[in-house]
This record gives structure tokens, C-alpha cells and sequence, in this order.
């Protein structure tokens, strides 16, 4: 009963007043600031990542973290439901029938079974991350250099791989964020790279900075070029609680979504997007009235907002094990770690149980609070999404800014912002997802260190990466991933899979 | 050849451009032997790869089965005042203080929109002040001079 007693040390860390107190925090900020429209869950914890590294304790900051992340994943679906406008990819299919149960005068209902759907999914999750975690951290510890090499390979492509769009310009856009990350001084020879003579790039650019420059402020760009056309459901939700006859329609698509969100979010990539397509199309097709999806039927909002938060919380699990970020969101999760220098990876559940625990049963009360706070606070959110883009924009800006400015107390992260927000708005404009590019910068140091120590041992042999066994196979997944993907049969079926949010 | 995509074909310039330029920056720093790598070693590495999956996009934005697309207009009038008024915050910041920085970067932003009404905007700017003073000085105690410095006891 190993599982019980880590549960209950993670109670124990997680129960008590401070962290319940930041938990609530988190998730009460990250709803509030992810309802804002066009900002999706990427820029919300961008904006608020610089207020956890005040923390003191590492726990509380990383549970705080996890609540904000939540928090602005449920704030997206219900500006999804209610203005029709997604924040993030896997909000998409939650505005096809969301919305429309919302223009039908039943916004409460789609709100709540999304929230209850959520909950379900997260509990579920929950208990994965705490059985799957021990397991796979134990084949973690058999890494050498060279296994980490090419695990972090794998990952970086799987996650170009089940991401849409170009896979040429998401490999590419890896490769830049990798390249950013070298920026800094390097740890083996301490010569400063790409620093320019400017002081302070010898520590790096700023994770946070690099974020809020592409999601944030890119995004705020992007937007004022349109005028704006939102329509708000103002009038009173009315009932909340889904009728017992939406309830009982709801119960299968949530176990559904859970069961294929769990699974789809370990795999490295747009898990969360992944897995609520899926889920939508699987729905779609095994009703018996396919004909109601996309006109507010409730099942189209349970499965798939049930399946987008299972995926989003068992992506934890390749982070805290073997400390791969799967995703951007991950990615962001990691450098919350390496700020109150903890290296993500198989030692932190050892080392650092009482971390590692509290953060996984946080995770629990998070969704719990999610849906105490959400369903009696749903009139406010309703008021924050009356609130016009031009009123709103120049305080996104300023939260930024002073953000920005407090993670070293100094302007120079303020000034970095701008440079890759003109990236950023480049970016969109020309069609390249940005987050790889996240991911990428979070790996680049570690892959050139386990790339040098690996090469290291071997005396300078590229033949070690193939010939150790782990290592072998991880580098033959990666290939076959990329191959399959180029394959034109399987290209179609990608483009198809991702063609419903394009229309 | 003919490029049918034009987003591919400028991605993979700005590809081909920043890839060259790490490329070239790197071979400043020692490069090393694969055994005993230098710190210009990997990043090399990455940036002739960059570079030729920039090459690779240039190429690929003219094949056949591409859908002719175009590059959307830059708004350059957002992206100037916006970033305009950030770097003036920062600028101003250290000098002159919050209050009159975070007037600045909320007064310039908001003419960036083209729904901009002066009188909203004026109270924005207090409303905001009001909120900075609670949740950035008085919350979390950050480190910034409030007033310019000129007029502090």
C-alpha cells in the first residue's frame, strides 16, 4: 500500500493552510485572468509565472503554479461557451456545441457539465500520476547521457509530430528555441555566449520574459489589428445545474474523454488539443443523433472538456518523471522548477517527496476548488467578459510589464520582452507555431550537456547514441514518427484530423 | 519554380537568416572535438540546421500542391505604439517612477486601438494606478521607485 502512504504524505503537504491558501489563489487568478478573451492558458501563466518565483517555498510555488494552470484552462472553455471565442486549440471544439447550448439559453448547464466534467477527469488522472510516476521513474534512473540525448530528441519531435501544422517549420521553430537557450554563459568553459557585452544576457534571457513577449504581447498585437465582434450572453445564466436527462447523456462521453485524454496526454505534443478532437469526433460518431452535434448537444462539451483536462494533467507525468516537458504549458511548469533550483527529473520523487506528492494531490483540490469556485462565480466571469478589448489590453500590458520587471527587479527583462514579441507577431503572421520554439528553449542547455557528456564517455564516438539499446530505440521511435508522418497517406489523415478547427 | 506559399517562403528566410547568423556568431567561440566539445560546438551544430530547414521551407513553398496564400499586411501601426509604450515604460520606470511610467504605458497603449476614447482612457489610467499602488507596493512589495525621485521626501 506504497500508493496510499505517498497519497497521504501528499495530503499532508497539500492540506495545509498556506498551500490550500496559494492553491485557491492560483486557481481563483488563473480563472480570472484566463476568462479574459484572447489570452489563452500559454499567456496566463506566462503573465502570472513571475509571482511564484517570489515564493520561498518551491512547493508552494509549483502548487500554485498547477492551480493557475487549471484555473486558466477551465477561464478558456467558459469564454469558449459563452463568447464563442477559444482561447486556446483545445478550446476549439468546445465553442461547436458549447456556444450553441449558450445561444440556446442553456449557458449554465454547458458550464457546469464542463466543470463537472473536468473534475471527474482530474481525479481520474490524479490517480494515474500517482501510479504511473514510481514506475517510470524507475526505468528514468537507467538512463546514462546518451538516453537522456535521445529521449529529449524523441520528445521534441514527437511533440512537432502530433502538432498541426508544418512539421518542417515546427522542427525548425524547436531549433531556434534551442538556439535561444544557448544565449548565457556556457557552464563547462564560462564563456559568454551571444551576449553582445551586454551584462546581463550573460545569465540567459528570461524563460518568462521570451513567454509574455510571443503569447502575450504578439497576441495583443494580432488582435487590435481587427476591429472587435463579440457577443456576450449578458442576460441572467439562469439554471446552473444540467437536467437529470443531460446528466445521464453526459456520464459516458466523461468516462470516455477521461479514459483517451489519460492516454493521449502522456504522448508528448498538443496532448490537451489531441485528445478533445478526438474525443468530439468519437462522440459525433457513435451517437445516435449525430445530427444535434454542433447545435448544442451536451454531449459534445462534456467528452471533450472531460478529455482536454485529463490530457492536461497526465502530461504532468513525463515532466515529473524523466523531466521532459510534453508541452508548453510543461515547458513553462519546468522553468518554475529550475527557478527554485529543482531540476525536473526521476531524483525530484525521491529527494524531494513532499514536493513531488503534495504537487500531484494539489493537483485534486485544484480541480475540487474549480468547481466550488467556478458555478456560484460564473455571474462574475459573465460581468469580466462584458468588459470591452480596448479597456482591457493596457492592463494585460501592465500586469506584463511589471511582471516582466519583477523577476530580477530589473527593466532589462522588460526590453527582452520586445524583441520576441515582434517574433511572436511575426510568427502568426506567417503561419508558425510558436510554443515548440517554448520547448525548445527550455531543453537547449540540458540537450548540450548531455550531448557533451555523452560524448564524453564514448571519446568522442557519434556511434554511442546507437549502439547503447534505450538509446537505440528511442532515437528508432523518433525516426519512425517522422517517417510515418511524411508518408502521404498519413499526411492526409493528419490534415484531415486538423482541418475541423480551420473551418 | 514558383512560390505558391508565401508565409512558407518568408518562415523559411527568417529561418535561413537566424540560422546563418547563430552559425556565424558560434564560430567566434571554440568549437572543440566531438570528445571535448568547446561552447561553440552545439550551437553551430543547430545553426546550420536551422538553416537548412530553412532551405527546406523555401523549397517546399514551391512545390505544386501548395495552396497560393499570401503574407496578411503587417499592422504596423499596433505594433509600434504597443511596443513603443513598453520600452518607454522601461525606460521610464527607473527614472520617473511607477506612477508616471504606468500613466505613460496605459495612456500611450490605449491609442493603439481604433475604438480610443480619451475619457475612458484618463480613467483607466487612475483606476489602474489605484489597483498597481494596492497589489504591486503595498502586496508584493516590489522594488521600483514610486514617485520620481526628484519630488521623494
Amino acid at each position: 500500500m506504497e500508493l496510499l502512504s505517498h497519497l497521504a504524505l501528499g495530503f499532508a503537504t497539500a492540506l495545509t493552510l498556506e498551500n490550500v491558501l496559494w492553491c485557491f489563489v492560483g486557481v481563483l487568478l488563473g480563472t480570472l485572468i484566463g476568462v479574459l478573451p484572447g489570452l489563452g492558458p500559454l499567456a496566463t501563466i506566462a503573465m502570472l509565472l513571475p509571482i511564484t518565483y517570489q515564493m520561498s517555498d518551491p512547493t508552494t510555488a509549483l502548487i500554485m503554479l498547477a492551480g493557475i494552470y487549471y484555473g486558466a484552462q477551465y477561464g478558456g472553455s467558459t469564454t469558449a461557451i459563452l463568447v464563442n471565442l477559444p482561447g486556446e486549440t483545445s478550446s476549439v471544439v468546445t465553442t461547436l456545441d458549447g456556444y450553441q447550448m449558450a445561444r440556446k439559453g442553456r449557458p449554465g448547464p454547458a458550464l457546469s457539465i464542463a466543470a463537472i466534467g473536468s473534475f471527474f477527469a482530474g481525479t481520474v488522472a490524479t490517480l494515474l500520476i500517482a501510479g504511473f510516476a514510481p514506475p517510470l521513474a524507475e526505468i528514468a534512473f537507467k538512463f546514462g547521457p546518451a538516453e537522456y540525448f535521445s529521449l529529449m530528441v524523441l520528445g521534441l519531435i514527437a511533440a512537432v509530430v502530433l502538432a498541426h501544422g508544418s512539421i518542417v517549420k515546427a522542427l525548425a521553430m524547436v531549433v531556434l528555441g534551442l538556439l535561444v537557450g544557448m544565449i548565457g554563459t556556457d557552464v563547462n568553459s564560462g564563456v559568454a555566449r551571444f551576449s553582445f557585452g551586454i551584462p546581463e544576457l550573460t545569465d540567459g534571457v528570461s524563460f518568462a520574459a521570451v513567454a509574455m513577449g510571443l503569447f502575450g504581447f504578439g497576441e495583443i498585437i494580432a488582435n487590435l489589428e481587427h476591429r472587435e465582434d463579440r457577443e456576450v450572453f449578458t442576460r441572467r445564466v439562469g439554471r446552473l445545474l444540467p437536467s437529470r436527462d443531460e446528466l445521464k447523456a453526459s456520464l459516458a462521453p466523461i468516462v470516455r474523454g477521461t479514459a483517451l485524454g489519460s492516454f493521449l496526454g502522456i504522448l508528448p505534443g498538443g496532448g490537451a488539443v489531441l485528445s478533445s478532437f478526438t474525443s468530439y469526433a468519437i462522440e459525433k460518431k457513435i451517437s445516435r443523433t449525430p445530427e444535434r452535434f454542433g447545435k448544442g448537444a451536451i454531449e459534445g462539451v462534456a467528452g471533450p472538456e472531460a478529455a482536454n483536462n485529463a490530457g492536461a494533467q497526465t502530461s504532468f507525468i513525463p515532466m515529473l518523471t524523466l523531466g521532459i516537458p510534453t508541452n508548453a504549458v510543461m515547458a513553462l511548469m519546468v522553468a518554475g522548477m529550475m527557478i527554485h533550483n529543482i531540476q525536473p527529473g526521476p531524483q525530484v520523487m525521491t529527494s524531494n517527496p513532499s514536493l513531488f506528492w503534495g504537487l500531484i494531490t494539489s493537483m485534486w483540490i485544484g480541480n475540487a476548488m474549480l468547481v466550488v469556485l467556478n458555478l456560484p462565480l460564473i455571474g462574475i466571469w459573465i460581468k469580466l467578459l462584458t468588459v470591452p478589448y480596448r479597456i482591457l489590453y493596457p492592463a494585460i500590458l501592465l500586469f506584463c510589464c511589471v511582471g516582466a520587471y519583477s523577476i530580477n527587479n530589473n527593466v532589462f527583462d522588460v526590453y527582452v520582452t520586445i524583441p520576441f514579441a515582434i517574433l511572436g507577431y511575426l510568427f502568426r503572421k506567417l503561419d508558425c507555431e510558436p510554443a515548440p520554439m517554448l520547448l525548445g528553449l527550455v531543453l537547449g542547455s540540458l540537450m548540450e550537456e548531455y550531448l557533451r557528456r555523452a560524448m564524453t564517455i564514448s571519446r568522442g564516438d557519434w556511434s554511442v547514441f546507437v549502439t547503447r539499446p534505450l538509446s537505440a530505440t528511442l532515437l528508432a521511435i523518433a525516426v519512425v514518427l517522422l517517417v510515418i508522418v511524411f508518408l502521404p497517406a498519413v499526411a492526409k489523415k493528419r490534415d484531415e484530423a486538423f482541418a475541423e478547427e480551420e473551418s | 519554380m514558383r512560390i505558391r506559399n508565401h508565409r512558407d517562403f518568408w518562415s523559411g528566410v527568417l529561418f535561413l537568416v537566424l540560422g546563418s547568423a547563430f552559425a556565424v556568431f558560434s564560430s567566434a567561440y571554440q568549437l572543440g572535438t566531438p570528445a571535448r566539445m568547446g561552447p561553440g560546438f552545439f550551437p553551430m551544430m543547430l545553426g546550420v540546421l536551422l538553416a537548412l530547414l530553412g532551405v527546406a521551407t523555401i523549397w517546399m513553398s514551391t512545390a505544386r500542391t501548395n495552396p497560393e496564400t499570401g503574407v496578411e499586411r503587417i499592422g504596423w501601426r499596433p505594433l509600434i505604439v504597443i511596443l513603443g509604450s513598453v520600452a518607454l515604460f522601461a525606460l521610464l520606470l527607473p527614472r520617473l517612477g511607477m506612477v508616471v511610467s504606468v500613466a505613460v504605458l496605459i495612456g500611450l497603449s490605449a491609442i493603439a486601438s481604433h475604438e480610443f476614447r480619451w475619457k475612458e482612457t484618463l480613467l483607466e489610467i487612475v483606476v489602474l494606478l489605484v489597483l498597481s499602488w494596492l497589489v504591486f507596493v503595498k502586496g508584493l512589495e516590489l522594488q521600483f521607485p514610486v514617485w520620481p525621485t526628484l519630488f521623494s521626501p
